[in-house]
């Protein structure tokens, strides 16, 4: 199957004098976390499905520095961004999409002042908008009438006010979408931001991904949604502590929709 | 007639309007140890955000209950201090009800006022309740103890007292009770004093009116001490509060200078530090270690915060059981902030290092450390402070001068330092996931 995925590079198209139209910012867990690198398939087989011309920067990518940032380390972050931000200008590129609502936050808000300025869609966002131009059916395919509940990433409902288009793409699965208590601006943190992710938390009486999974599996859920990498580990990680991995899929809307389609 | 009373009263006023003077005075002062930040972009927008969320109460709101209780109290307290102006000049010039001569319009002021006097005072009991019988979770956290625990109570009870003596002093008020216009509450109290003698009815009505404005000065002044501050401060602060998306955080200027230093093949490395063009000598720190690293705006935040942990009930970390408070954050740097200004007092206008600072002493590593950068609780707060931006600053403190970042955070600097990633991978395999 992976021979049929088209992933030019940057470099590739520069050598050939070309420009695509979007640039496809992976990221590092979707470069390299095994169960990322499945979101990060699957939202490229819906590029090359929906014919979308893009590139990714491959081996010139590095990481944009967010977890820095938020870690305190301001120098890191910086020597990252402006070292990224000479590598996209180089290649002179305008629009981004990111399946990473870290990586989108940080270029999207944290790199104009730095020189970077980009016109930067979660993939979310992204396939929203090839489906309102046609480039993109979706059908409800295995997740019709699935009730799906959508945990929205800090660093995309809060953080950038992007609540509706997950939704309205789940909704096209014609899946019955389900809301937790706390659900977009009241959303609860998976607890992997502010690189938390890297490090154990500190003492408490609960674990942040377990309290957010119980109020997913509170909805009774068929599949929980995510649109971030480090959401989908977390909550992934709570069906697990739950021992309901048999009863509750924790899935990337990339995903779902190109499972739906059986690409 | 005697003038007496009069002059009483003047002193009286002057006293109490000099002293909340002096207060505001110092509050300016403390606020301006802050270090200077830009603020003078997106005016309509601060506008906006002043107008909806301060005047507006638009975030108090999201809780119905308590939200419609406060707008209650809120217009009422503005708009029964327009009584107060009718005080001032009777006081003032020995005149009694000077606006009663505008007839039927005056009954219909003094009738909105006691409807509304009577509406806050049982919204008051309500409040009140809630914290001591019912006791809202919220309020009883571990930094709700001592003072922060009498204060949201003192003020209930002033508030209870002062609408009480406003209602008295129109029920025992034989001259409005006359003129039958406006008394729509007091004519129920009235009949608890209609055995009474017109002289006892006049000294009761004395006494309640000056306990009344004495009432108000005190409250007036006991304002700065208070979270209650926050009646004045929510409106610049709204003013104030971030503009920009909550997810973006400021890139540190200092930063930028040094590393565009470093990234520039012409840059001499050995030449002279670049000379800093605010003129200022401190050298520059990085992050946040005591309350004078923070900017005005924060300070500001800390002086509004009213304590009411909204944020800290909906904080991620705080919800599950650690250390981390975003109020306690707040509370914390005012306290310290007050700190340092009674030791600016004490030294003759300058700080005398206490060998205290916001690091450590107030806050902890571990509270810190605790945040997941979520924004929940600048969501939620009502008066836009932003607690994350002191937690981020502190990080900053013990990451770039301090290098006491957890070991494992070390590591995930390391490797993106190093491979470009959090994690230990080579860059060179970035895109090995395609043919996987
Ligand atoms: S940003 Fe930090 S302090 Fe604020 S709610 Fe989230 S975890 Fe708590
Ligand atoms: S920071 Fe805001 S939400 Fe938190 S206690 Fe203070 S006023 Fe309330």
């Amino acid at each position: 199957m992976s021979e049929l995925l088209k992933v030019p590079t940057m470099a590739e198209y520069m050598a050939q004098g070309k420009q695509p139209d979007v640039l496809f910012w992976v990221g590092c867990a979707g470069s390299f976390d095994d169960r990322a690198k499945k979101i990060t398939k699957a939202f490229v087989k819906l590029l090359n499905k929906a014919k979308v011309d893009f590139a990714v920067l491959g081996t010139e990518e590095s990481c944009t520095g967010d977890p820095a940032k938020r870690a305190g380390n301001e120098f890191l972050f910086q020597m990252q961004a402006v070292t990224n931000i000479e590598v996209l200008n180089a290649y002179e590129v305008k629009k981004i999409v990111t399946a990473c609502p870290h990586c989108f936050n940080t270029i999207k808000n944290e790199y104009p002042e730095l020189g970077g300025h980009y016109e930067v869609m979660h993939h979310t966002q992204f396939l929203k908008s090839l489906l309102d131009e046609g480039k993109l059916t979706i059908e409800g395919g295995q997740y019709k009438g699935k009730r799906i509940t959508f945990h929205d990433p800090c660093y995309l409902g809060r953080a950038n006010n992007v609540y509706e288009a997950p939704r309205d793409l789940i909704q096209k699965l014609e899946a019955e979408l389900v809301e937790m208590k706390n659900c977009k601006s009241k959303g609860l943190c998976c607890g992997a931001g502010g690189a938390q992710m890297f490090k154990d938390a500190e003492k408490g009486d609960k674990e942040v991904n377990v309290e957010r999974t119980e109020q997913a599996i509170e909805v009774k859920p068929d599949i929980i949604a995510a649109g971030c990498p480090f959401c989908n580990t977390m909550m992934t990680d709570g069906v697990k502590a739950k021992d309901k991995e048999a009863e509750v899929d924790v899935m990337d809307i990339a995903e779902l929709i190109a499972n739906a389609q059986d690409l | 007639m005697s003038i007496l009373p009069n002059i009483l009263f003047a002193l009286i006023l002057i006293a109490g309007i000099g002293y909340f003077a002096k207060n505001v005075k110092k509050l300016i002062r403390n606020i301006k140890l802050g270090h200077d930040v830009d603020v003078s972009d997106n005016t309509s927008q601060r506008w906006q955000n002043m107008t909806r969320i301060a005047l507006g109460q638009s975030k108090m709101v999201r809780r119905p209950i308590a939200g419609f209780l406060h707008i209650i109290v809120y217009v009422g307290f503005v708009i029964i201090n327009i009584e107060v102006l009718e005080i001032i000049i009777d006081g003032l010039f020995g005149t009694h009800r000077i606006f009663s001569a505008m007839g039927g319009f005056y009954g219909f002021l003094i009738g909105s006022f006691e409807i509304l006097a009577l509406l806050v005072f049982v919204s008051v009991i309500i409040f009140w309740i809630r914290r001591n019988i019912i006791k809202l979770k919220r309020f009883w956290k571990s930094e709700m103890k001592g003072w922060p625990k009498s204060d949201g109570n003192i003020i209930l009870y002033f508030e209870m007292i002062l609408m009480t003596l406003f209602l008295v002093m129109n029920a025992t008020d034989v001259h409005f009770q006359a003129m039958n216009n406006g008394n729509v509450i007091s004519q129920f109290i009235a009949p608890l004093f209609s055995n009474m003698s017109e002289g006892t009815l006049h000294i009761i009505e004395r006494g309640a009116w000056w306990l009344h404005i004495v009432g108000i000065l005190i409250f007036l002044n006991y304002l700065y001490f208070s979270k209650h501050l926050h009646i004045l401060l929510a409106f610049p602060n709204t003013y104030y509060g971030k503009v920009k998306p909550k997810g973006q955080l400021d890139n540190l200027e200092a930063v930028t200078k040094e590393v565009k230093m470093m990234m520039d093949p012409d840059a001499d490395p050995f030449a002279a530090p670049a000379e800093d063009e605010s003129g200022t000598d401190d050298v520059a720190k990085f992050g946040a270690s005591d309350v004078q690293d923070l900017n005005w705006v924060q300070l500001l935040n800390a002086y509004t915060c009213t304590e009411c942990g909204r944020c800290t009930d909906e904080c991620p970390a705080n919800q599950t059981g650690k250390k981390l408070s975003p109020r306690k954050i707040m509370m914390d740097t005012r306290d310290r902030l007050e700190e340092v200004g009674k030791n600016i007092d004490a030294n003759n206008g300058e700080f005398k290092d206490d060998g205290k600072q916001l690091l450590g002493d107030y806050i902890t590593n571990e509270e810190l450390w605790a945040c997941t950068s979520c924004n929940a609780c600048v969501q939620a707060c009502p008066v836009s402070i932003d607690p994350l931006s002191i937690i981020i600053d502190m990080r900053r403190y013990l990451v770039m001068e301090q290098s006491a970042a957890p070991a494992e955070l070390n590591n995930m600097m390391t490797n993106i330092e190093n491979n470009g990633a959090p994690w230990p991978y080579n860059q060179m395999d970035r895109l090995n996931w395609k043919d996987e």
